[in-house]
């Protein structure tokens, strides 16, 4: 995959959106920014779904420049992007090990790499992750862990969609890191100006349509410097908070 | 008559209804005329839902008789009146009791609604409903993460490795068109005389199905199975 297209489809009241052809590259990351409604999760969805103008939104989507048959859109899907969703919990009812053999299994991955991801979703979340866990017992910061790990390590797609990392509860900058392998094109959702400015594009959404794109300004490059020491601060504070201690 | 018969079963709550009313408007946009009959036991009030899509709709209660039983003995009928509303598309919606067996006909294009949050030991369980099946709609995709998501595709692969895979959130409407284009695009069935279900039904016909309420082997009468307990002397 060198490009990936986003071709103008139309708001939900049916004005045709306005932007020209929007041409996105691996190692680039991008911002989805906009209300709640305003149609990020669609978009997301739409490049998942390697829509052909046959969505709500109209959009089309091209891999390399050509559209995918709708035959093979699963199959391209599953091999070129990884969906970091908004789910907080793992519903299916298997162990921790379990889960990770049939998935490295459905993604042809060596029968080893289970134990390797479970060690590094144990980085991202304080309370450690057991194989013998059943997978919908895990909490919300555990699940969120072992769900990028796994988006990490057996998944491994050139593109990764990510639906707001910010409600993991884990150390986001961390989270981010894992994901955001050299090389991949990576699309986040996001209501956090932080993440926001971690992206060199930003693509504005509004009643169903792509309204604007803008590029990351030299202004905003400095701003995401002082967010970033004031992230890390509100992280530090946190930390105390939750070891019982004064925070001043 | 009706250029297709499409069946969708699946265990009660799924999501059948769900699909249906987002695929139905998207078949109709495409200038077809689907319309649906809706099997239930006791009650039912999706016909009401699907005419104010402005879709031609007919409940069929089954009341005392096993549904799947009562989706067969009716099939004809079905297909006539279709045929005098001029409905090339006769959508089926029906949840099968008891999963032993399944209404499917050879003539049908028949699908199986399974909803991806239940247990994943459910699809091993479904019998004839899942494993001859030409299509599975997976619903409620937005509930679970992507692993998940091919962890129950891989597994509803190796039980009907021919069945086409539909993932599909059906309160928000994604992943509707490749259903609906996929349907569109099997070939028509010239004529459904001489149809025969895909797989035979339970053998039936004991007191309990007459309408016997007592319990006690006295009260038991003709076809009935007994649990082996393997520690009887």
């Amino acid at each position: 995959m060198n490009t990936l297209t986003i071709l103008p489809g139309h708001a939900r009241d049916g004005a045709p959106e306005t932007f020209e052809a929007l041409s996105l590259k691996p190692g680039e990351i991008l911002a989805v920014v906009g209300n709640t409604g305003s149609g990020k999760s669609r978009l997301i969805k739409d490049i998942e779904q390697l829509v052909g103008r046959d969505s709500v939104t109209g959009r089309l989507i091209l891999l390399d420049g050509a559209r995918i048959a709708p035959a093979n859109r699963l199959l391209v899907s599953d091999r070129l992007v990884a969906h970091l969703s908004q789910n907080m919990r793992f519903v299916l009812d298997v162990t921790v090990a379990e889960f990770l053999r049939l998935h490295c299994l459905c993604r042809d991955k060596a029968a080893n790499l289970p134990a390797s991801v479970i060690a590094l979703a144990n980085t991202i979340t304080p309370e450690p992750i057991l194989p013998g866990n059943s997978l919908n017992l895990l909490s919300g910061g555990q699940s969120r862990a072992l769900m990028i790990a796994d988006i990490a390590m057996v998944c491994d797609s050139p593109i990764v969609l990510i639906d707001e990392l910010e409600n993991a509860g884990i150390d986001k900058k961390r989270a981010f890191g894992l994901l955001a392998d050299s090389g991949k094109l990576i699309l986040i959702v996001t209501h956090d100006p932080h993440t926001a400015l971690m992206a060199s594009r930003r693509i504005i959404l509004e009643g169903g349509a792509i309204v604007r794109i803008l590029e990351r300004s030299k202004e905003e490059a400095l701003l995401s410097g002082e967010l970033d020491r004031s992230y890390e601060r509100q992280r530090a504070l946190q930390q105390r908070m939750r070891k019982g201690e004064r925070l001043i | 008559m009706p250029e297709k018969m499409i069946l969708f079963s699946g265990s009660s709550s799924v999501g059948k209804t769900a699909v249906l009313r987002r695929l139905l408007p998207y078949l109709k946009e495409h200038g077809h005329t689907p319309m649906v009959c809706k099997i239930d036991c006791l009650c039912s009030e999706d016909a009401a839902l699907y005419c104010s899509l402005g879709i031609h709709a007919v409940s069929g209660l089954s009341q005392d008789i096993c549904p799947d039983h009562f989706l067969v003995s009716n099939l004809p009928e079905l297909l006539a009146h279709a045929n005098r509303h001029a409905c090339g598309l006769l959508f089926i919606e029906t949840a099968g009791l008891c999963h032993r067996c399944s209404p499917a006909t050879e003539h049908s294009i028949s699908g199986c609604v399974l909803d991806c949050t239940a247990s994943f030991h459910t699809p091993a369980r479904l019998g004839p409903m899942l494993t001859q099946a030409d299509f599975l709609v997976l619903t409620k995709i937005d509930m679970i993460s992507q692993a998940e998501l091919e962890l129950v595709r891989g597994q509803l692969n190796r039980i009907n490795p021919g069945a086409v895979l539909f993932p599909i959130d059906g309160l928000a409407g994604y992943g509707i068109e490749p259903l609906g284009d996929w349907l569109l695009s099997l070939p028509d069935c010239k004529s459904f005389e001489n149809d025969r279900l895909r797989h035979s039904m339970p053998a039936g016909v004991c007191s309990y199905c007459v309408g016997e309420t007592r319990v006690g082997g006295l009260f038991q009468q003709g076809v009935v199975g007994k649990i082996e307990f393997g520690d009887d002397l």
